[in-house]
């Protein structure tokens, strides 16, 4: 070790030599933190300011600042609550709650049908099929180039020109279509489907065992073993057993037209599907470009390497093609799935209660506006991050490990 | 457009090289049973056959398609012009519109967007002189002409800007040279939208490149700390949100007394969001700056304000103009969106048009007028920024 030094270029870097900060505008250090601190005392400044301002326009207007009113009783009509809500006794916290709970029903639906219908409108614009392709790209372009706004307003209103129950469409059986929205039956949830669930629960983790079982077997042997019918088994058979075994209770909730309006099913309700479907159109048509551009960014030599191994098509694109994909797909996807989630608050414009609907009305009704903007920005920061950890630790997981 | 369209000519044909769309399982033929170009073969009926019918599964599905598209061409076609109400008679009390109620549902009633296309256009700006937000508009386009041409990308096109963007402002408010003055709040239609996302990206493009520098400072942690959170905060909430800020709360930020007007309100508030997206643009141009540009720069012992103007800027912006294009697209559509505030711009003009009671019932004509509008300036905007991608990467590649 010592005196091993002989190549100068292993060699430690000799570091400069600590100067003394000097009260001179000559030195760079001295320069860059006055710099800081006017720049910092601006804004201190500019929000003084403003904090002084609003302390005495609310004193002027005496509206108590601070989060006590969400312990009020709301008084908001709420059309659609995933939890139980009452006017006349829920407070102003628990309409906000649902609010938030309505964003992110809108947000997970709509993240999960974009992404289905933007890959496989961005596979089709890659099409051999000239008129596949021409389509794709046609919806593509002027999909984008529209308001999403505008494209919500008229989903709206054509959902709103349906025909009244008694004349609704029936495409099928226990479904109906009109301007009340969308009726569909129920299975009607008894304590056996819990069960279910659970034997479901552990299919999937008997399965996930399973499969990793069968790479260490191919690892060693060369040979892999089947995995789909113990996949089958563990995910399907398994929760069927436990419900049959159980008395396998299956009692449909149709819906049936009863005067000017259905009863029993479930409702889908005019706001939400035009939401959900505006949302889903504009989204996907931003998620088909991605998904071209990440297919398109595999090179085709990868292509051929791999059926000169001799995989066949769908292997090339599952283990070779799409893992690469991905890389280029997911930072920019995360941006999509992270604007959809931004647009749903467009749902105020066409009277879904999600929470920038119901925390505007509270601000109306309390004239608490701090407090009220203060809940949906946090909610939407919260939102938005948790979507980008989420992303990033997925994008993470599949980045290529280089030596 | 030409140019698009090679462009998908040529990625059509090398998509046909590539085993993609087969994998992607549409058309999925067996390569080797590719159509072969035969020299006996009329090229139409090759081109059909290598692009149209390639296999069973592909004629299927051409087949079903074009029937679907004629279909619903004609569908329109009949709606849209055939069975189409054009124009209803005029009487003392307003256009008689019987003969689009007699239509409804078979044919379109354009003769509603006959009768208000001056409101949607130019909202509730005093009738008579709804020449100048018409010249307006027109000064719009012509400056976004301008902006575009390559031989225009100099150190003036900065004071024709601000020339236009005074005459604008002249055009619009009046009270000087004879013309009648006209509050802000009798403003709408196109004006208002063209004006919130011109005047946006105008304004905050000079933040927004302060913002980027700040974020990429290495000297000043508690600069970059302070853009990295002004950024990322925009970012992180919907614009309805600031929308929302601008007004209700803007005035309880201001002294008592000071209310500025709802729109200058939401134009801030335009510039705000607009300043953390492009700031993020412009960051992205910095990044794809050679280092040994900075390094020259150093150097020759620039200080840091000449090397930003002098050797970055002029080279990171031009490189970041197709993606400030998309980024100004974003806006023109999001500006849409002050609806929910209550400013009078296209969108807001439109479907207060149709709450006259005579044409309430035709919003789908309604939207599809407006449609057109967004779609015109979209397209040609997105089409060149597209056209100046290419030509830059093959600029960068050479």
């Amino acid at each position: 070790m010592s005196g091993a030094v002989i190549d100068p270029r292993q060699a430690p870097i000799r570091a400069a030599p600590k100067k003394a900060l000097s009260l001179s505008w000559s030195d760079p250090r001295f320069r860059n933190i006055v710099w800081q601190v006017v720049v910092l005392g601006t804004v201190a400044l500019i929000v003084w300011y403003l904090v002084q301002n609003t302390t005495r326009n609310l004193a002027a207007r005496r509206i108590a600042t601070g989060f006590a009113f969400l312990g009020r009783t709301a008084g908001i009509p709420i059309g659609e609550a995933l939890i139980d809500y009452d006017p006349s006794i829920s407070t102003y916290g628990r309409a906000l709650l649902i609010g938030l709970l309505n964003t992110l029903k809108v947000a997970v639906v709509g993240v999960v049908l974009a992404t289905i219908l933007g890959t496989l409108l961005g596979i089709a614009r890659l099409s051999k099929n000239w008129l596949i392709a021409r389509l794709s790209a046609i919806y593509v372009e002027v999909i984008r180039d529209l308001p999403v706004l505008l494209q919500l307003l008229f989903w709206y209103t054509a959902l709103q020109g349906l025909p009244t129950p008694k004349n609704s469409f029936h495409p099928l059986p226990g479904v109906f279509l009109s301007n009340r929205g969308i009726k569909i039956p129920v299975v009607e949830w008894e304590t056996p489907f819990w069960w279910a669930l659970a034997a479901f629960v552990v299919g999937v983790i008997g399965t996930v065992a399973w499969s990793r079982s069968a790479t260490r077997q191919q690892e060693a042997t060369g040979v892999r073993p089947k995995v789909w019918p113990v996949a089958l088994g563990f995910l399907v058979g398994f929760p069927v057993l436990i419900w049959g075994a159980l008395g396998a209770p299956f009692a449909v909730e149709m819906p049936v037209l009863r005067g000017f309006n259905f009863t029993g099913g479930a409702t889908v309700s005019p706001e939400y599907s035009a939401l959900t479907l505006g949302l889903v159109i504009y989204t996907s048509s931003y998620i088909a470009e991605i998904v071209r551009s990440g297919i398109l960014a595999v090179p085709t030599g990868q292509w051929e390497a791999a059926g000169a191994l001799g995989m066949r098509s769908g292997t090339v694109l599952r283990k070779i093609v799409l893992p690469q994909a991905l890389r280029v797909i997911i930072p920019p996807m995360t941006s999509q799935y992270l604007n959809l989630t931004k647009n749903s608050s467009l749902a105020v414009a066409i009277g879904y209660q999600d929470i920038v609907s119901i925390a505007s009305t509270t601000l109306n009704q309390t004239g608490q506006a701090i407090e009220g903007i203060a809940a949906i920005m946090l909610v939407y920061l919260i939102i938005s991050l948790s979507i980008s950890l989420l992303m990033n630790w997925y994008n993470a997981r599949i980045a290529l490990v280089e030596r | 457009m030409s140019e698009g369209s090679v462009r998908t000519t040529a990625q059509l044909a090398e998509a046909a090289r590539d085993p993609v769309p087969a994998i992607a399982g549409i058309a999925a033929a067996p390569v080797t049973e590719r159509a072969r170009p035969n020299a006996a073969a009329f090229a139409p009926v090759a081109w059909a056959r290598a692009n149209l019918f390639s296999g069973w599964i592909s004629t299927a599905v051409t087949l079903a398609l074009i029937y679907l598209i004629a279909r619903w061409a004609i569908g329109f076609f009949d709606w849209g012009i055939l069975h189409a109400v054009w124009t209803v008679p005029e009487t003392a009390t307003g256009p008689d519109a019987s003969a689009c109620r007699d239509a409804k549902g078979v044919g379109a009633c354009w003769a509603m967007i006959g009768d208000k296309y001056r409101f949607i256009l130019f909202g509730r700006y005093t009738y008579d002189e709804q020449w100048r937000p018409a010249i307006v508009v027109a000064l719009f386009i012509g400056l976004y002409a301008i902006s575009a041409m390559r031989r225009f990308w100099r150190k003036e096109l900065l004071l024709i800007w601000i020339a236009t963007l005074t005459a604008i402002g002249v055009l619009m408010w009046g009270g000087v040279l004879g013309l009648t003055y006209v509050p802000q709040d009798s403003w709408g239609g196109l004006p208002i939208t063209l004006i919130l996302s011109t005047f946006g990206l105008a304004l905050a493009f000079p933040l927004a490149v302060l913002v980027a520098l700040g974020r990429r400072s290495t000297q000043l942690p508690a600069v970059k700390a302070l853009c990295v959170l002004y950024v990322e905060l925009i970012r992180g909430v919907p614009l309805i949100t600031l929308l929302f800020m601008a007004s209700v709360m803007f005035p309880l930020f201001m002294p008592a007394g000071f209310n500025p007007d709802k729109l200058l309100r939401a134009q801030v508030a335009v510039i705000l969001f607009a300043g953390a997206y492009l700031a993020e643009v412009v960051r992205g141009g910095l990044q794809s700056l050679p280092r040994g540009q900075y390094e020259a720069a150093d150097a020759l012992g620039l200080s840091y304000w000449k090397k930003t103007s002098l050797i970055v800027l002029p080279q990171a912006l031009r490189l970041v103009i197709p993606p400030l294009v998309n980024t100004f697209i974003g806006f023109f559509k999001d500006t849409s969106l002050v609806l929910i505030i209550g400013i009078f711009d296209l969108l807001t003009a439109g479907k207060v048009a149709i709450t006259d009671p005579v044409w309430q019932s035709y919003s789908t004509e309604l939207y599809l007028v407006l449609a057109a509008i967004y779609f015109a300036f979209c397209f040609v905007m997105s089409r060149y920024s597209h056209g100046l991608e290419q030509e830059f990467s093959r600029t960068v590649r050479r």
